[in-house]
Protein backbone atom coordinates (compact mmCIF):
# COMPACT_ATOMS: atom_id res chain seq x y z
CA UNK A 1 0.00 0.00 0.00
CA UNK A 2 1.40 3.25 -0.48
CA UNK A 3 2.76 5.45 1.87
CA UNK A 4 0.13 8.31 1.86
CA UNK A 5 -2.66 5.58 1.93
CA UNK A 6 -1.32 3.66 4.91
CA UNK A 7 -1.11 6.79 6.24
CA UNK A 8 -4.67 8.25 5.92
CA UNK A 9 -5.95 4.58 6.63
CA UNK A 10 -4.34 4.61 10.05
CA UNK A 11 -5.86 8.17 10.90
CA UNK A 12 -9.25 7.15 9.96
CA UNK A 13 -9.04 4.39 12.57
CA UNK A 14 -7.85 6.56 14.89
CA UNK A 15 -10.40 8.73 14.16
CA UNK A 16 -13.16 6.34 14.55
CA UNK A 17 -12.69 5.13 17.57
CA UNK A 18 -11.82 8.58 19.22
CA UNK A 19 -15.40 9.69 17.97
CA UNK A 20 -16.87 6.45 19.26
CA UNK A 21 -15.69 7.41 22.92
CA UNK A 22 -16.49 11.03 22.26
CA UNK A 23 -19.75 10.73 21.60
CA UNK A 24 -20.37 7.82 24.20
CA UNK A 25 -18.61 9.54 27.23
CA UNK A 26 -18.64 13.19 26.52
CA UNK A 27 -14.50 13.28 26.06
CA UNK A 28 -12.39 14.58 23.07
CA UNK A 29 -11.07 11.33 22.61
CA UNK A 30 -7.56 12.91 23.27
CA UNK A 31 -6.60 9.44 25.49
CA UNK A 32 -7.29 7.41 22.19
CA UNK A 33 -5.32 10.05 19.81
CA UNK A 34 -2.25 10.79 21.23
CA UNK A 35 -0.65 7.05 21.78
CA UNK A 36 -1.84 5.85 18.38
CA UNK A 37 -0.24 8.92 16.74
CA UNK A 38 3.15 8.53 18.65
CA UNK A 39 2.57 4.72 18.53
CA UNK A 40 1.79 4.58 14.53
CA UNK A 41 2.54 7.51 13.03
CA UNK A 42 5.89 8.63 14.80
CA UNK A 43 4.78 11.30 16.27
CA UNK A 44 6.84 13.45 19.28
CA UNK A 45 4.74 13.16 22.90
CA UNK A 46 4.16 17.32 21.84
CA UNK A 47 3.53 17.28 18.61
CA UNK A 48 0.95 14.45 19.39
CA UNK A 49 -1.02 16.46 22.23
CA UNK A 50 -0.64 19.91 20.13
CA UNK A 51 -2.33 17.81 17.02
CA UNK A 52 -5.01 15.82 18.77
CA UNK A 53 -6.29 18.69 20.18
CA UNK A 54 -6.98 20.26 17.23
CA UNK A 55 -8.96 17.44 15.95
CA UNK A 56 -10.88 17.42 19.20
CA UNK A 57 -12.40 20.46 18.31
CA UNK A 58 -13.36 18.66 15.11
CA UNK A 59 -14.79 15.57 17.30
CA UNK A 60 -16.53 17.24 19.96
CA UNK A 61 -18.49 19.75 17.87
CA UNK A 62 -19.55 16.80 16.10
CA UNK A 63 -20.90 15.07 18.96
CA UNK A 64 -22.09 18.09 20.84
CA UNK A 65 -24.48 19.10 17.66
CA UNK A 66 -25.86 15.27 17.79
CA UNK A 67 -26.45 15.36 21.82
CA UNK A 68 -27.65 18.65 20.93
CA UNK A 69 -30.35 17.49 19.14
CA UNK A 70 -31.28 15.50 22.03
CA UNK A 71 -31.80 18.51 24.29
CA UNK A 72 -29.45 17.27 26.35
CA UNK A 73 -26.71 20.48 26.37
CA UNK A 74 -27.09 23.10 29.19
CA UNK A 75 -25.40 26.18 27.64
CA UNK A 76 -24.82 27.83 31.06
CA UNK A 77 -23.03 24.83 32.95
CA UNK A 78 -21.38 23.98 30.12
CA UNK A 79 -19.96 28.20 30.32
CA UNK A 80 -19.55 28.06 33.96
CA UNK A 81 -16.62 25.03 33.35
CA UNK A 82 -15.42 25.85 29.65
CA UNK A 83 -14.59 29.19 30.12
CA UNK A 84 -12.00 29.09 33.20
CA UNK A 85 -10.90 26.08 31.51
CA UNK A 86 -9.85 28.18 28.78
CA UNK A 87 -7.39 29.88 31.32
CA UNK A 88 -6.17 26.30 32.33
CA UNK A 89 -5.50 24.81 28.77
CA UNK A 90 -3.19 27.87 27.85
CA UNK A 91 -1.47 27.75 31.73
CA UNK A 92 -1.73 23.63 30.80
CA UNK A 93 -0.02 24.07 27.12
CA UNK A 94 2.41 26.55 28.73
CA UNK A 95 3.46 24.30 31.57
CA UNK A 96 4.19 21.58 29.02
CA UNK A 97 6.63 22.74 27.39
CA UNK A 98 9.08 23.05 30.43
CA UNK A 99 8.15 19.97 32.67
CA UNK A 100 8.25 16.19 32.68
CA UNK A 101 4.75 15.08 31.63
CA UNK A 102 5.26 11.68 32.98
CA UNK A 103 4.14 13.22 36.68
CA UNK A 104 1.28 15.13 35.57
CA UNK A 105 0.58 11.72 33.93
CA UNK A 106 0.75 10.24 37.05
CA UNK A 107 -1.05 12.53 39.33
CA UNK A 108 -3.92 12.44 36.18
CA UNK A 109 -4.12 8.80 36.37
CA UNK A 110 -4.25 8.70 40.62
CA UNK A 111 -7.13 11.40 40.35
CA UNK A 112 -8.93 9.34 37.54
CA UNK A 113 -8.64 6.62 39.61
CA UNK A 114 -10.51 8.44 42.39
CA UNK A 115 -13.45 9.59 40.84
CA UNK A 116 -13.92 6.04 39.10
CA UNK A 117 -14.40 4.35 42.44
CA UNK A 118 -16.86 7.69 43.52
CA UNK A 119 -18.81 6.81 40.49
CA UNK A 120 -19.35 2.78 40.77
CA UNK A 121 -20.05 3.16 44.94
CA UNK A 122 -23.46 4.47 44.77
CA UNK B 1 -20.72 27.10 41.73
CA UNK B 2 -17.10 27.65 43.24
CA UNK B 3 -16.35 23.97 42.72
CA UNK B 4 -17.62 24.07 38.93
CA UNK B 5 -14.71 26.50 38.36
CA UNK B 6 -12.07 25.34 40.08
CA UNK B 7 -13.59 21.79 38.22
CA UNK B 8 -12.83 23.54 34.88
CA UNK B 9 -9.45 25.25 35.63
CA UNK B 10 -7.88 21.89 36.44
CA UNK B 11 -9.71 20.36 33.59
CA UNK B 12 -8.01 23.17 31.41
CA UNK B 13 -4.55 22.71 32.75
CA UNK B 14 -4.76 18.80 32.06
CA UNK B 15 -6.50 19.29 28.64
CA UNK B 16 -2.68 21.44 27.94
CA UNK B 17 -0.66 18.77 29.19
CA UNK B 18 -2.10 15.72 27.91
CA UNK B 19 -3.72 16.87 25.02
CA UNK B 20 -7.03 15.82 26.12
CA UNK B 21 -10.33 17.51 25.98
CA UNK B 22 -10.24 17.07 29.85
CA UNK B 23 -14.04 15.44 29.56
CA UNK B 24 -12.86 13.12 32.05
CA UNK B 25 -13.07 16.06 34.39
CA UNK B 26 -15.89 18.01 33.01
CA UNK B 27 -18.00 14.96 33.01
CA UNK B 28 -17.97 14.01 37.16
CA UNK B 29 -17.46 17.62 37.71
CA UNK B 30 -20.70 18.52 36.29
CA UNK B 31 -22.86 15.28 37.85
CA UNK B 32 -21.35 16.23 41.42
CA UNK B 33 -20.68 20.06 41.38
CA UNK B 34 -24.22 21.24 38.67
CA UNK B 35 -26.49 18.40 39.65
CA UNK B 36 -26.57 17.07 35.77
CA UNK B 37 -27.50 13.46 35.07
CA UNK B 38 -24.95 11.60 33.51
CA UNK B 39 -25.68 11.62 30.16
CA UNK B 40 -26.73 15.56 30.07
CA UNK B 41 -23.35 15.90 32.14
CA UNK B 42 -21.35 14.16 28.79
CA UNK B 43 -23.26 16.24 26.43
CA UNK B 44 -22.31 19.57 28.26
CA UNK B 45 -18.85 18.71 28.47
CA UNK B 46 -18.47 18.47 25.03
CA UNK B 47 -19.63 21.70 24.69
CA UNK B 48 -17.20 22.94 27.39
CA UNK B 49 -14.41 21.00 25.51
CA UNK B 50 -14.32 23.25 22.31
CA UNK B 51 -13.22 26.67 23.48
CA UNK B 52 -10.41 24.36 25.55
CA UNK B 53 -9.24 22.47 22.70
CA UNK B 54 -9.10 25.51 20.24
CA UNK B 55 -7.19 27.27 22.58
CA UNK B 56 -5.13 24.92 23.55
CA UNK B 57 -4.37 23.88 19.71
CA UNK B 58 -3.61 27.09 18.87
CA UNK B 59 -1.15 27.97 21.67
CA UNK B 60 0.52 24.38 20.57
CA UNK B 61 0.38 25.87 16.57
CA UNK B 62 2.75 29.16 18.10
CA UNK B 63 5.09 26.28 19.52
CA UNK B 64 5.41 24.59 16.70
CA UNK B 65 3.88 21.42 17.93
CA UNK B 66 0.60 21.06 15.53
CA UNK B 67 0.25 19.22 12.30
CA UNK B 68 -2.84 20.50 10.92
CA UNK B 69 -3.22 18.09 7.74
CA UNK B 70 -3.00 15.44 10.24
CA UNK B 71 -5.76 16.93 12.45
CA UNK B 72 -8.45 17.82 10.10
CA UNK B 73 -8.24 14.58 8.36
CA UNK B 74 -8.43 12.66 11.95
CA UNK B 75 -11.37 15.29 13.33
CA UNK B 76 -13.63 15.06 10.01
CA UNK B 77 -13.02 11.21 9.90
CA UNK B 78 -14.50 10.88 13.28
CA UNK B 79 -17.57 12.81 13.07
CA UNK B 80 -19.58 9.74 11.86
CA UNK B 81 -18.64 7.13 14.90
CA UNK B 82 -18.91 10.39 17.25
CA UNK B 83 -22.58 10.48 16.26
CA UNK B 84 -22.98 6.53 15.94
CA UNK B 85 -21.74 7.20 20.11
CA UNK B 86 -23.91 10.07 21.19
CA UNK B 87 -27.29 7.77 19.39
CA UNK B 88 -26.17 4.50 21.33
CA UNK B 89 -25.77 6.68 24.47
CA UNK B 90 -29.02 7.99 25.04
CA UNK B 91 -30.67 4.84 23.70
CA UNK B 92 -29.17 2.89 26.82
CA UNK B 93 -30.07 3.09 30.31
CA UNK B 94 -28.03 6.03 32.49
CA UNK B 95 -26.45 4.02 34.76
CA UNK B 96 -25.07 1.72 32.44
CA UNK B 97 -23.42 4.83 31.05
CA UNK B 98 -22.30 5.73 34.66
CA UNK B 99 -20.48 2.43 35.08
CA UNK B 100 -19.52 2.10 31.72
CA UNK B 101 -17.35 5.66 32.05
CA UNK B 102 -16.08 4.30 35.03
CA UNK B 103 -14.49 1.54 33.42
CA UNK B 104 -13.14 4.46 30.96
CA UNK B 105 -11.51 6.12 33.91
CA UNK B 106 -10.05 3.34 35.19
CA UNK B 107 -8.62 1.99 31.79
CA UNK B 108 -7.32 5.67 30.81
CA UNK B 109 -5.51 5.74 34.57
CA UNK B 110 -3.71 2.25 33.81
CA UNK B 111 -2.59 3.29 30.25
CA UNK B 112 -1.41 7.07 31.44
CA UNK B 113 0.79 4.85 34.68
CA UNK B 114 1.82 2.26 32.03
CA UNK B 115 3.50 5.07 29.67
CA UNK B 116 4.48 7.20 32.37
CA UNK B 117 6.21 3.85 33.94
CA UNK B 118 7.65 3.22 30.37
CA UNK B 119 8.66 5.91 28.62
CA UNK B 120 12.52 8.23 29.19
CA UNK B 121 12.12 11.73 30.71
CA UNK B 122 11.36 13.99 28.23
CA UNK B 123 14.18 17.02 27.75
CA UNK B 124 11.99 20.43 27.89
Amino acid sequence: MAVGAQRTLRLAVIGTAAGLFSGLFGVGGGTVIVPLLVLWLGYGTREATGTSLAAIVVIAAAAMLAQGAYGNVHLGDGLLVGVPAVGGVLAGTALQQRVDPRTVSLLFAALMVATAITILVP
Amino acid sequence: MIGAIVVGLAAGVVAGMLGVGGGVLFVPGLALFLGLAQVDAEATSLLAIIPVALAGAANQQRYGNLRLRDAVVLGVLAIPAAILGVAIVNAIPERTVEVLFALLMLFVAGQLVRRALRAEPERA
